[in-house]
């Protein structure tokens, strides 16, 4: 499922409401939680899960093709830990559902996301 | 932040009555434990991808005692955040040549 794929769904599901309307709601859940991460803030969905920003130390890497020793600076990484109930969830979907493949087509925006 | 906030944000920015944004917000991510649930990844060009696997039964061990445990088959979900919020967290240019949000 893509963005415009939860979109639609949510758009289903409560037909009092455009397809635009819940667009725009969408892009503001998510670029809030952007902001929010962007201010070094922790979000916590109850259950659905929490986004944390883990710091990573600067490190000395490598040019895997040169050998060259390179300096990769300090660095934060978003971080997701699943909640209680949508972990339990997807564990117990494993019995009754088989895991979806994504079509080519849907895995050739996997770049820009 | 928490789910609160989100209803906040959409209330302020959208202009839905709170009522109303409390119910969009929770549609929204009831609609992603929905699909998650049912096997299926969720992709949000712009914030990352949320995925589903399936993990085999293994043998582990109880670090403790170093007892050896039957870690039985389950099935996991993972974030792999986008480039775009990557670059966010970062200040940096993600090279797409939008603009990072929060701008």
């Amino acid at each position: 499922m893509t963005k415009s794929g939860l979109i639609q769904a949510v758009t289903t599901k409560m037909p009092h409401l455009s397809a635009r309307d819940v667009e725009i709601v969408v892009n503001t859940i998510f670029d809030s939680m952007t902001d929010a991460l962007q201010g070094g803030s922790r979000i916590e969905i109850r259950g659905f899960g929490s986004f944390s920003v883990r710091h990573r130390r600067a490190r000395q890497g490598r040019n895997p093709k040169t050998g060259e020793s390179i300096a990769v600076p300090p660095k934060r990484v978003p971080f997701f830990t699943v909640g209680h109930e949508l972990k339990q969830r997807v564990d117990d979907g494993r019995l009754q559902y088989p895991i979806v493949k994504t079509k080519d087509s849907d895995d050739a925006d996997e770049s820009e996301v | 932040m928490t789910k609160a906030d989100l209803v906040e944000a959409v209330h302020t920015k959208v202009g839905f009555s709170k009522k109303e944004s409390a119910d969009i917000v929770e549609m929204v991510f009831d609609t992603m434990k929905e699909t998650l649930e049912h096997g299926e990844k969720i992709k949000i060009s712009g914030f990352g991808n949320f995925e589903v696997r399936d993990k085999r039964a293994r043998v582990g061990r109880n670090p403790q005692t170093g007892e050896v445990i039957e870690i039985s088959a389950r099935r996991v979900l993972t974030f792999k955040p986008s480039q775009v919020l990557k670059s966010a967290l970062n200040g940096e240019d993600d090279g797409s040549g939008q603009p990072t949000s929060g701008d």
